[in-house]
């Protein structure tokens, strides 16, 4: 672009970033909040002091929240529905997703159609919780792993990147024998690190956010995730959990304080591992957006 | 020359396949099959839970047309024809829902499709790559926030008493409790949606303003073109294709609207506001076990839903190159 620039150009320049930093601002604006209000002095904060950053420092609202047992079955759960959840997805969407890469494979018409119906076209609330029950999982952990297993819109993701991967590298490994399992395996797989961040992060979001059908198909607490805590704590005002963290639920200011800490406890591990996935997500929408 | 072939059992072709009668067809189709076993046996578990998952729960629909009893199963169940698709559309709840699912549409779409593509016409004229960076950082992480939290601090952050960003003071002299008033249940909503979703829904913009030719801009700015020029000019016009897709699909989800946030955010006051399909659905067939009604409202938002999803991406399909598949 030229250098030098007009009056109005300049005056454009420092308006447009003006907006965006605004915008960057605004996004950022509650996250802060929340993490200055968790760790503020109780005093301040019940005085209304803090505004944006913290004003005194106390960590007891965290001592609290750490003290309730229930927090770490919660939590215990939210990861084991990860983790799980996350390489079951992984594994499954692979193994749909390399076929179908295959232009020869003699299903990849019949399968596409299957799996691409579904993302018109589904069953519904009811009739999937009926179908749940009749399987005999409700109740059950592995309903929260069985229920999306496979996203169609990921394993199309998928199979686009394997379509971009030259024919060459397999034509010398179908030549020497190598079984369709040891390509993926061996070859495939290690050139596949970017889709494999994709799909890690589409799913484990979804998994370490989900609250909605732990809330419809498990009916114990015992199995729920952190974020069914969260919502009990901070949306319903759940009084057990706060007494068994030692706080006075009618103290209304101490316990306001404590769901803050506790929305940035649930919070704090997706913004730990966001900057390592951040460079994919990119990728994966780009793939995305591209025609299969 | 077919028939020759086959009496020599030799290797059948493609070309035999599709002139010859059905069972050379079929054997040719086993043949492949035969040739790509490893890849069949790959897709087998998926293909299976995709039977038993999505494709088990389209034979429940069924459910709608009969009296469910969850004791008879769903095959064993009386017919009744459309009568719980009668009294839902005779319901006074019928116009509420339907109502609230598309105004909430229309809310998201006029307030909250522009502004992705503003937010990445604007980071495109920032110059400092380093500032760029910090804001796309800054604005994508919300997405990635759940539900549950959002809504969360949305009610922390609006409450009457000790919220700091409860404006009604401003308007009525003190604060009210502003997340349970039908008046701002769909400002918030729509609002808290915009502010999760804008910055991550602008990457889609980016790439495609990453792709025009800066040499267009460069010519332009020789020829004395101003930098808003330019957008009106070149960005604008380059992106349009992308724009008019994405508005395309949107139209096209405009019958649905979830019920994960709605059903955080929402409360007996103000469900004339908040109420849509798939919360009542919730609410009546699941939590109030009314299987069947709840399956035959499911059902008519999911028909609704497939011909504008189907009409819409149609029409992207044709318009452009881009589509759902």
């Amino acid at each position: 672009m030229a250098k030098r620039m007009s009056i109005g150009d300049r005056v454009f320049e420092v308006i447009v970033t003006a907006i965006v930093l605004f915008l960057g601002f605004v996004c950022l604006y509650p996250l802060i909040y929340v993490f200055s209000c968790s760790i503020s002095n109780p005093t301040a904060f019940m005085q209304g002091k803090v505004k944006l950053f913290p004003v005194g420092f106390s960590f007891e609202s965290y001592m609290m929240v750490l003290r309730a047992q229930a927090i770490w079955t919660y939590y215990y759960n939210t990861v084991w529905y990860t983790v799980v959840g996350t390489i079951c997805n992984i594994l499954a969407t692979i193994l749909l997703a390399y076929p179908l890469s295959k232009r020869y494979f003699v299903l990849r018409g019949p399968i596409t159609v299957l799996i691409i119906i579904t993302m018109f076209f589904g069953g519904g609330l009811i009739p999937t919780f009926i179908m749940i029950n009749n399987l005999g999982l409700y109740g059950s952990r592995w309903v929260m792993v069985l229920l999306g297993l496979v996203s169609t819109y990921n394993t199309i993701i998928a199979r686009t990147f394997f379509m971009s991967l030259p024919e060459e590298l397999f034509e010398s490994a179908r030549i020497e024998g190598a079984s369709e399992f040891k390509v993926l395996w061996k070859i495939v797989a290690p050139l596949s690190k970017p889709i494999l961040a994709v799909l890690t992060l589409y799913y484990g979001v979804g998994h370490w956010n989900t609250y909605l059908s732990a809330l419809i198909y498990l009916p114990s607490s015992d199995l729920h995730p952190i974020q069914v805590l969260l919502r009990r704590v901070v949306l319903q005002n759940s009084r057990d959990i706060l007494e068994s963290a030692d706080i006075d639920p009618d103290a209304q200011i101490a316990s306001n304080q404590v769901k803050y800490a506790a929305i940035f406890f649930t919070m704090v591990p997706i913004m730990c591992l966001y900057p390592f996935l951040q460079k994919y997500f990119v990728k994966g929408v780009m793939i995305g957006a591209l025609k299969g | 020359m077919d028939k020759s072939m086959l009496k020599q059992k030799k290797v059948i072709t493609a070309n035999d396949a599709a002139n010859g009668p059905f069972s050379v067809k079929l054997r040719y189709f086993w043949r492949l099959c035969c040739r790509d076993r490893q890849l069949i046996l790959m897709v087998i578990i998926p293909v299976v839970w995709y039977i038993i998952f999505c494709y088990g729960p389209m034979y429940g629909i069924q459910i709608a047309f009969k009296n469910f009893r969850p004791a008879r199963g769903i095959a064993g169940s009386d017919w009744v024809g459309f009568k719980h698709f009668i009294r839902f559309f005779e319901s006074k709840y019928c116009w509420r829902v339907i109502r609230n699912t598309l105004v909430i549409n229309i809310y998201q779409l006029v307030f909250g499709f522009p502004l992705p593509i503003i937010f990445a016409i604007m980071l495109n004229e920032v110059r400092s790559a380093r500032l760029k960076k910090f804001v796309q950082s800054v604005t994508y992480f919300p997405h990635f926030i759940s539900t549950v939290i959002v809504v969360s601090m949305l009610v922390q952050m609006f409450a009457a008493d000790t919220g700091i960003l409860n404006f009604t003071h401003l308007i009525y002299g003190s604060n009210i409790a502003v997340t349970n008033d039908p008046r701002y249940f769909r400002l918030l909503y729509v609002g808290s949606g915009i502010w999760q979703n804008f910055g991550f829904g602008s990457v889609l913009y980016v790439a495609a303003i990453s792709g025009i030719d800066t040499e267009m801009y460069e010519a332009a700015s020789i020829d004395g073109a101003s930098r808003w020029k330019c957008i009106w000019h070149i960005t604008l016009p380059s992106i349009l294709p992308t724009i008019m897709i994405q508005l395309l699909l949107r139209l096209g989800s405009m019958f649905s609207q979830g019920s994960e946030k709605i059903l955080l955010m929402y409360s007996p006051s103000t469900y004339e506001v908040a109420d849509v399909i798939s919360t009542y659905v919730y609410r009546e067939g699941l939590v109030g076990a009314e299987y069947s009604y709840g399956a035959a409202v499911g059902l008519f938002n999911t028909v609704v839903n497939f011909i504008m999803l189907f009409t819409f991406n149609q029409i992207a399909r044709k318009a452009g190159e881009t589509s759902l598949w």
